[in-house]
């Protein structure tokens, strides 16, 4: 007796004779069975049902990549690390031993760089939201304190006033790229002289030593050359403040914000084609800062805040499949244990989604869904994939960025982070949360403990 | 409900239907399904003939056979039985 053949759900596909596509792109699909040399069904036996995994090896090259691509071109550069991107103790920790400083947005992201061993001097701190407690324990760590908006100025003068200590300050600088959006939420406006008045205000007042100007520019940049304009505006800053105070900016922080190899939504060609690379984003930037006007005695020291494109590479989430399903219209649509809860970015961006076994050659236009009870949980709209049948497990590319601080705990719960090290070795470095996780911290009150259906 | 008799069907999965001039394509175990509905197998025929040659439960045969038939309508190359 003949041995059985391996089964796929059966596919009919309609034979379209339409326009060839000119760019001859087609989808090359390759199963990825591992993961950094760890069997994908086996991470998934032993962790559960979705699990991210994060490569420590692959965090080091970006980093050295990126460290590399400034140093080569401009003779102070430092980086820190955007703690919003992924707040992971063990996350942040190798980029700390790498050397990168922190960059912080909350009292909360602060209190984690310090906890994390962090000197208070080498942690930035930006963002709108900044308690006068939290500035008062920043300006006693010596920790340099990026200005968002007038009030906070104000506050900070009074800190410093009532405490007889020197804040370390910078502007955050908003300004005009040429790009689409522009950000002018954040900061003080360039152009229209907000800037200037508030760089002004510090020097008149005495009693902050202004030390650095911040820029970022925007999220997900695909253009380099407004890093230039910016770059070259915030020199021209410095050089005013030179000219008019005597006084050297010691730094310039041009933020973060340059894509990753992820493809947005709506894009024709993927980021991996389209993203310019971190030398890119490099020769634009040191090339405007040397070209500028701005002539201290010292060069600036060149501050680099990106988070993305140092990480989205570095991580894929592993999950399975939970059902197929055939919609209204006729279209496939494939349930998997994986939404928008875990995977935020899915909102943004066109991920790339590979089967983790072996499949034939057929593929079908497919939807794919996560797991919630809520419309809005679409992991893709349309993607051409192989057959998969319910217990199939998948890789999510590129999900190092944000998607383990956005995530949410909604409907479900969130799921283990496992760490690879360079030398192979399984870390999990974020467990799995459990009913207890979330609900030690709710309270019943005595009137509502009892109830009879 | 049974396939249309005009469809002509080849031995690598090319289907073409000359009422509508459309052509489409059905993978190995698409093409079995199809054979053995226009041969006129009951659906429980059908499921235990895939069972005989696939690895496959009953359970998941018989929904992508009724998967099958409904694309196959929507693509209107099935006919009902007094047409």
């Amino acid at each position: 007796m003949s041995p059985k053949k391996t089964y796929e759900r059966p596919i009919i596909k309609k034979l379209e004779s339409n326009m060839p596509n000119k760019f001859g792109m087609r989808t090359i699909y390759e199963p990825v069975t591992h993961v950094e040399g760890h069997a994908v069904k086996d991470l998934i036996r032993d962790h559960g049902s979705p699990v991210f995994v994060i490569s420590e090896k692959k965090i080091r090259k970006n980093y050295r990549a990126a460290k590399q691509a400034f140093e080569t071109r401009y003779p102070k550069v430092q980086f820190a690390w955007s703690y919003k991107t992924n707040y992971l103790d063990a996350v942040c920790k190798i980029y700390h031993q790498e050397g990168s400083w922190a960059e912080v947005v909350s009292g909360f992201e602060y209190d984690k760089a310090i906890r994390n061993g962090v000197e208070g001097s080498k942690i930035i701190f930006n963002g709108p939201d900044k308690s006068e407690a939290d500035l008062r324990k920043a300006v006693t760590n010596n920790s340099l304190i990026h200005i968002d908006h007038l009030d906070e100025l104000y506050l900070l003068q009074d800190i410093a006033k009532n405490s007889k200590q020197r804040p370390k300050v910078a502007i955050r600088v908003n300004l005009d790229t040429g790009i689409f959006p522009m950000w002018d939420r954040f900061g003080f406006n360039y152009e229209n002289g907000q800037a200037w008045d508030a760089l002004n205000k510090i020097m008149f007042s005495g009693q902050m030593d202004l030390v650095g100007l911040h820029t970022h520019i925007g999220t997900f940049m695909l253009s380099a050359g407004a890093y230039a304009v910016a770059a070259s505006k915030l020199a021209h800053l410095a050089q005013s403040v030179l000219a008019k105070y005597n006084h050297e900016i010691k730094y310039i922080d041009m933020g973060g914000g340059f894509a990753s190899k992820n493809t947005l939504k709506g894009s024709f060609l993927p980021g991996s084609d389209i993203s310019p690379s971190i030398d890119d984003f490099a020769e634009a930037i040191t090339s405007a800062l040397m070209n500028s006007d701005y002539r201290p005695k010292t060069p600036p020291l060149l501050i680099i805040e990106s988070g993305r494109a140092l990480i989205d590479d570095a991580a894929w989430l592993l999950g399975s499949v939970l059902a197929n399903k055939r919609l209204s219209d006729g279209r496939r649509s494939t349930i998997l244990d994986i939404g928008v809860n875990i995977l935020f970015t899915a909102f943004w961006y066109d991920h790339k989604i590979t089967p983790a076994q072996a499949f034939t050659s057929y593929t079908e236009d497919t939807a794919l869904y996560g797991p919630l009870c809520m419309n809005i949980d679409v992991v893709r709209e349309s993607i051409n994939m192989p057959l998969l049948n319910k217990g199939d497990q998948v890789v999510v590319h590129h999900v190092g960025a944000y998607n383990m601080t956005q995530w949410m705990q909604f409907i479900t719960l969130r799921p283990k982070v496992l760490l690879i090290d360079e030398y192979g070795k399984l870390h999990v470095i974020r467990n799995n949360e459990t009913l207890s996780t979330l609900t030690d911290l709710e309270a019943v009150p005595p009137h509502l403990v009892h109830f009879e259906l | 409900m049974k396939v249309k008799n005009n469809i002509a069907v080849s031995e690598n999965g090319f289907i073409f239907n000359p009422g509508s001039g459309e052509s489409f394509t059905v993978n190995p175990v698409g093409l079995e399904m199809l054979n053995h509905l226009r041969k006129g197998l009951s659906h429980s025929e059908i499921i235990a003939a895939m069972q005989a040659s696939y690895n496959v439960e009953a359970d998941n045969a018989e929904r992508d056979l009724l998967d099958f038939i409904e694309m196959m309508r929507q693509y209107r190359l099935m006919q009902h039985d007094d047409e």
